[in-house]
This record gives structure tokens, C-alpha cells and sequence, in this order.
């Protein structure tokens, strides 16, 4: 840990001329003072200044002061796409494991077509991997749907899992991160909220080659312009 | 929460990749990742030591203290190992009463350090069948990224090595804070290595990754020490539903002097 922030701080200082508004801060450190600012994700006021609660990168968007942290747990939202594994069949529909601290389910109605209650498990057995949408986070867990485009019981490939906060990393400005990816290795990637990724592609060699490549990036969130760090990669182990 | 099981679709996969012999970390079938060992990581125990096998990372103890002997064994220290799966080193563990793989550990280690002859039980005695020193081995895993159970083993004899016995007054007291010079009653030439081997098909692996452990249908583990030249078998533990064949086991018969000397190597230019 010690290590991977001096690390993240060299990285910092080396790339520090590229783009100077973002900051690497640990929590209680200032990140800036004045009235002017608000307290935006994963800081907050005190007195005068603003304060970092977690480990990340700060960064300054007009007044408001928002931090994307380094390390962090998934927290579901409405309408975001994750991957989960079905971990249990129950009368009323699947329950799905998503890595986060309350229960998921997904009830047989909202799956694409009729499926009928006596045979749930030709449909989505124990250990199959969907791609869902969370319909609601309420007290009691949270509700999942497959109606949508590109939802569904996930086929071949495989799945593994990074830490969720680095998501938009892995995905980049508008997909760039993800599309370079697919672009260089042939591969059909997937990437859930929750930090699981699915990746389908047309030999193991490219499909290993993809993990890795999304692995480095997941690793060095902290240096700017990564994607042309990976696009270096890509040349390196063409 | 999470019950952090395999999904179908990896274990597919990786039964896949491995038949033809590949890895996600581009590694060999019987490749090991690198050994890392680090000694005297806590200064309350009589000898210490960090492994890092890959991600993964135990941390091994060594207390001494003095003790009744057994009634069977009056003229004989007594050995204990003890460990826990702690929540910290992955999801997949959870605090709360010690379940099927925190037991099997401890014993694992227990019984491939006893059985080697690695310490000489009979130098522990202080006064026969009254007072004898109890060697206590206590592990703690820090990150588990599989093959927890030799990286915890090697942990366990690199620590061995490193212990040294604390003062003792005339009344028997102990005095933990003062440290002798005088090391633990070891064999110089036997230090045994516990090897796990994992089928997944057809195919044998070493050294999985916590993934590649879950996806395996059985694993062995043998507890292997060289004395006189020769390769001694110590402890044998199997798990898993799937069967091995005469042939698996032969294989792995083969491939253990190798691996053997391969590890010793590497683990010689940790010791100080």
C-alpha cells in the first residue's frame, strides 16, 4: 500500500506537466482553500478548505472539487450495466452474486421472453454469468432486469474481475479505453459497474492478450494518457 | 455476502486453456512464480518470516514456551501450528468459527515439519517428563492469491530457522524481552517443501492462482524432504472429488526432484 502510493506520486510528478488539475490526495489531505469551492464525490468541507475522505485522484471541474478514488467498493445504482453470477433459483426468479454488499435478484418477469417455472434452470442455471441492468436499490436488495440491449446470459469467453472504482479507467473517455482494446486484439469485451469483464474473443491468445492489457490499465490509473502508454504496449508485444 | 464461487464460464475456459497447455499469466503448467522471503517481520516472536509467492503473502510466527510433555512422549518437545484464514487476506474468508480449510492448514504444515524430522524433539527437553519447550508455528495469511499452503509451509521452515530460544532465569522464568544466541535443536540438511499439485481435466498444474484453484477438481499435497540424497515422502493430503490415476501420481513423482531442487535454490539466497 505504502508502496503503491510513493508510486502513484512519482507517476504523478512524471506526468505532472501533461495535465496539472489533477492531484493525487490522501485522505484528510487540502486540496484546495477558499469559499468558492464545493465539496463534490468523496470529499468535504472543513472550514475553509476542502478535504479529500478517500485515497485518489482530485481533480477541479469549474467550482466543483471531485475525487475519483484508487481503491473502492461497488456501489450499485439505478441503471447500471454489471455483470453477476447466478448463485441461487428460487421460486420467483435468480438470485445473482455482483460483489456488492446486499443481495441481488432478478425475478423470472423481467427476463426477455416467457420462461416457465418449472424450467428456470434451462434458462439460467447455477453459475452462469448474465450481463443485467439493476432496475432498483431499495433496503432489501437490489432488483435486476435482462430487457434491454446487450443483456443477457453471456456465452463462451470468460470473466474476471478488477476493482471497481477503476471502471471508467478500463472504459476511458468515452469508450476509447475499451474500443482500443477490442480494436487491437479482435476481442467482444464486456465491462460491468461492479468491476467483473467479460471478454469473448476469437483465439485464447487474444483473449489472454486483452486481459492483460485491461489488467495494466486497471494498474496504472494513476498516470495520465495512459491510452497511449497501452497503445505503446500493443506495439511492444504485437 | 458473496459465496465468491467460480462461474461456468471461467472454469470452461481455463479447463480449455490449460489442456493446451496455456495460462493467464503466460506461465508453464509446472512453472512457480517467484519466491519472495523476508525475515524478523515481528519483533514479539522467537523467529519470523514474510513469503510472497506471486500476490500471494503469509506471514509465519514462531513462539517458544515451556510446557508439560505429553504422557506418551516424556522425553520429547512438543510442535504446534496453528492458523487462520483471516477476512483481510481475501472475500472468501469470513471471521467466525475456523471452517474446513483454516483447520486443514495448520495441520498440513504440522505434519509435513514433524514428519520430515526437520526438529530434533529430544534437544527440547529441559527436565524429563516435567518440563519441556513447546514449539508454537502460527500462520498468518496476508493476501491469499492460491497455493496458500506452500507458500505457508515454506514460511513455516524459513521461520524455524530463524528462532532463537529467549533467556531463561534459574527459576524457569522466561524473560521474552532478551533473546540468547542459541538456535533451535534443526537438522542442517533436511528442510522439507510442501508441493501442491492441482488436476483440472486431464492436466496437472502447480503453483495455481486463487482462480485456477477454484476452477481444479482435486488437489494433493505432499510433504517432500531430501536426507542422505534421497527425496522423502512425509505427508500426503488429497482433497477434492475428482480421482487421480496411477499415472498422475507417477507424473508427479517425477516432476517433484526437479521442483524440488529448482525451490531449494531459490530459497537458499533468502537465507541470511
Amino acid at each position: 500500500m505504502k508502496n503503491e502510493i510513493n508510486e502513484a506520486h512519482e507517476a504523478f510528478e512524471e506526468n505532472s506537466s501533461s495535465d496539472s488539475k489533477r492531484k493525487i490526495v490522501v485522505p484528510g489531505e487540502v486540496i484546495v482553500k477558499g469559499e468558492d469551492y464545493l465539496p463534490g464525490e468523496g470529499t468535504r468541507r472543513e472550514g475553509e478548505s476542502i478535504v479529500a475522505s478517500k485515497f485518489g485522484l482530485a481533480e477541479e471541474a469549474g467550482r466543483v472539487v471531485k475525487l475519483i478514488p484508487i481503491f473502492g467498493a461497488f456501489i450499485p445504482r439505478r441503471n447500471n450495466v454489471i455483470i453477476g453470477r447466478v448463485s441461487d433459483i428460487t421460486h420467483a426468479g435468480w438470485l445473482v452474486d455482483i460483489d456488492s454488499a446486499s443481495s441481488s435478484f432478478l425475478p423470472i418477469e423481467e427476463s426477455p421472453r416467457f420462461i416457465n417455472r418449472n424450467e428456470m434452470d434451462q434458462y439460467l442455471a447455477v453459475g452462469d454469468v448474465i450481463s443485467a441492468k439493476i432496475w432498483t436499490v431499495k433496503g432489501k436488495g437490489i432488483d435486476l432486469t435482462l430487457k434491454g440491449k446487450g443483456l443477457g446470459k453471456l456465452e463462451n469467453g470468460f470473466i474476471f474481475r478488477i476493482i471497481p472504482s477503476r471502471v471508467p479507467r478500463v472504459i476511458g473517455r468515452e469508450g476509447s479505453m475499451v474500443n482500443l482494446i477490442k480494436e487491437r486484439t479482435g476481442c467482444n469485451i464486456t465491462v460491468g459497474q461492479n468491476g467483473w469483464i467479460w471478454v469473448k474473443g476469437p483465439s485464447i491468445e487474444a483473449e489472454i492478450k486483452a486481459r492483460k492489457a485491461i489488467e495494466l490499465v486497471a494498474d496504472k490509473v494513476y498516470i495520465m494518457g495512459l491510452t497511449e502508454k497501452v497503445e505503446e504496449w500493443f506495439q511492444e508485444n504485437e | 455476502m458473496s459465496s465468491m464461487e467460480i462461474s461456468n464460464l471461467t472454469k470452461e475456459k481455463l479447463k480449455n486453456m490449460i489442456a493446451e497447455g496455456k495460462r493467464f499469466d503466460s506461465r508453464g503448467l509446472l512453472d512457480l512464480r517467484d519466491v519472495e522471503i523476508s525475515y524478523g517481520v515481528s519483533k514479539k516472536a522467537e523467529g519470523s518470516a514474510r513469503v510472497k509467492i506471486g500476490k500471494t503473502e503469509v506471514v509465519v510466527g514462531v513462539k517458544l514456551q515451556t510446557g508439560e510433555p505429553y504422557p506418551d512422549s516424556p522425553d520429547k518437545g512438543n510442535l504446534m501450528a496453528s492458523g487462520d484464514l483471516l477476512p483481510l487476506a481475501s472475500p472468501r474468508f469470513e471471521s467466525g468459527p475456523p471452517g474446513f480449510n483454516a483447520i486443514e492448514l495448520p495441520r498440513l504444515i504440522d505434519r509435513a515439519i514433524r514428519a520430515s524430522g526437520m526438529i530434533d524433539f529430544s534437544k527440547l527437553v529441559i527436565k524429563k517428563g516435567e518440563l519441556v519447550w513447546t514449539v508454537i508455528i502460527d500462520i498468518y495469511p496476508i493476501n491469499d492469491d492460491g497455493n496458500l499452503i506452500d507458500a505457508a509451509s515454506m514460511g513455516a521452515v524459513a521461520a524455524l530457522k530463524q528462532t532463537v530460544f529467549p533467556e531463561t532465569d534459574k527459576d524457569g522464568k522466561i524473560n521474552y524481552e532478551k533473546r540468547t544466541s542459541k538456535k533451535l535443536p534443526l537438522s542442517k540438511e533436511i528442510s522439507p517443501i510442501s508441493f501442491s499439485f492441482f488436476k483440472l481435466g486431464d492436466s496437472i498444474i502447480l503453483d495455481p492462482t486463487r482462480e485456477e484453484e477454484e476452477a481444479c477438481d482435486a488437489r494433493i499435497t505432499f510433504g517432500i524432504s531430501k536426507w542422505n540424497g534421497q527425496y522423502m515422502l512425509n505427508s500426503c493430503q488429497k482433497k477434492g472429488e475428482a480421482p487421480l490415476t496411477q499415472e498422475d501420481v507417477a507424473k508427479m513423482m517425477d516432476i517433484i526432484p526437479k521442483k524440488f531442487e529448482e525451490l531449494i535454490k531459490k530459497l537458499e539466497t533468502f537465507i541470511s
